[in-house]
């Protein structure tokens, strides 16, 4: 008797602290902690370019992202910072079948609608006539309801990799008046 | 008697209303903690005179930390940036000089749609920022 008693009291504080635990809404502890991983990625992320000339470096990173579709949203060239975004219309017609027959037995699949991406371009110079050059992305997707599905960075090297031939391109043909 | 009831409910849902907005309204510039205490929570001051390398560096330490740059202005000393990592963190950071050879940094952050008034993240932004200058962030007196 003592015992069910004793079980159910504990029971009852366990589901209290669930309760609590998954009320707490604060900012996580490691936010603004930075990574084990942040030199590796800095690299992942940044190239050097021979120039001491930033204002050039930002116009052939503008082209390169104007390019690939994105928006300039803010410029500034004194600190070699430029800040763009892309939207999309990403809706898959697999992904619809999909979740149509789920819907058939009752699973929800939320299907992407709407794609943002976010880029930041900046500049650096770091002597012997050389700029640094760092972009980093983030990707929000959308349902057809406006419910946020993906909320994160862009890590993948392809990216970084795709992004920077395209800009020693562009430098290129910056330098060439193209 | 009906029509009364029916004036009455309307003038209630009304005063609710109106009630509703004035609440929302007042909240606009209320935080939890007092106006000094978040300023020391989130200022530092920088032994340097040199607000453009603060600035530059402010940049880097943003997205070493995952943040993508939304807004950078020179001549106010100000930067934005947020970082969405499953949740959304946006983050003020601005500079104005104190003397010639100091520089307050001032952040502010807001996670979701709560505004950060916790002293620990402060701190922690301020130690990586601190590292990437340099220098030793002083509390703001």
């Amino acid at each position: 008797m003592l015992r069910s008693r004793c079980f159910k009291t504990s029971l009852g504080f366990l589901i209290l602290w669930l309760i609590l635990a998954a009320c707490q809404t604060g900012i996580p502890k490691n936010a603004l902690v930075l990574s084990h991983e942040a030199v590796e990625t800095r690299q992942l992320q940044t190239r050097v370019f021979q120039t001491d000339d930033e204002n050039f470096l930002l116009s052939a990173g503008a082209a390169v992202l104007q390019d690939s579709g994105f928006q300039l949203e803010d410029v500034e060239s004194r600190l070699g910072v430029i800040v763009a975004s892309r939207d999309r219309d990403v809706t898959d017609t697999g992904e619809v079948l999909l979740s149509l027959l789920l819907a058939f037995v009752g699973v929800p699949y939320p299907i992407a609608h709407k794609q943002k991406v976010l880029a930041s371009l900046v500049t650096k110079p770091i002597g012997d006539k050389r700029t640094a050059v760092r972009i980093t992305f983030q990707h929000m997707v959308w349902t057809a309801d406006n419910q946020l599905i993906k909320n994160e960075c862009l890590n993948q090297p392809e990216i970084f990799e795709e992004f920077f031939v395209k800009l020693s391109k562009s430098v290129f043909l910056v330098a060439q008046g193209i | 008697m009906a029509k009364i009831a029916l004036t009455l409910v309307w003038i209630v849902v009304m005063g609710l209303t109106i009630a509703g907005c004035a609440s929302t309204q007042k909240n606009i510039l209320a935080t939890q903690e007092s106006q000094l205490r978040l300023r020391t929570i989130q200022s530092r001051v920088f032994e340097t005179g040199d607000s453009q390398q603060v600035l530059r560096v402010t940049l880097a330490t943003l997205q070493d930390l995952g943040f993508v740059i939304d807004k950078a202005n020179e001549s106010l000393g100000t930067i934005s940036g947020t970082k969405r990592s499953g949740y959304t963190l946006r983050m003020t950071v601005s500079i104005r000089p104190k003397g010639d050879h100091q520089i307050i940094v001032r952040s502010n952050a807001q996670y979701n749609l709560a505004t950060v008034e916790d002293p620990e993240p402060y701190q922690q932004f301020f130690a990586a920022l601190s590292k990437a200058l340099f220098l030793d962030a002083q509390g703001v007196e």
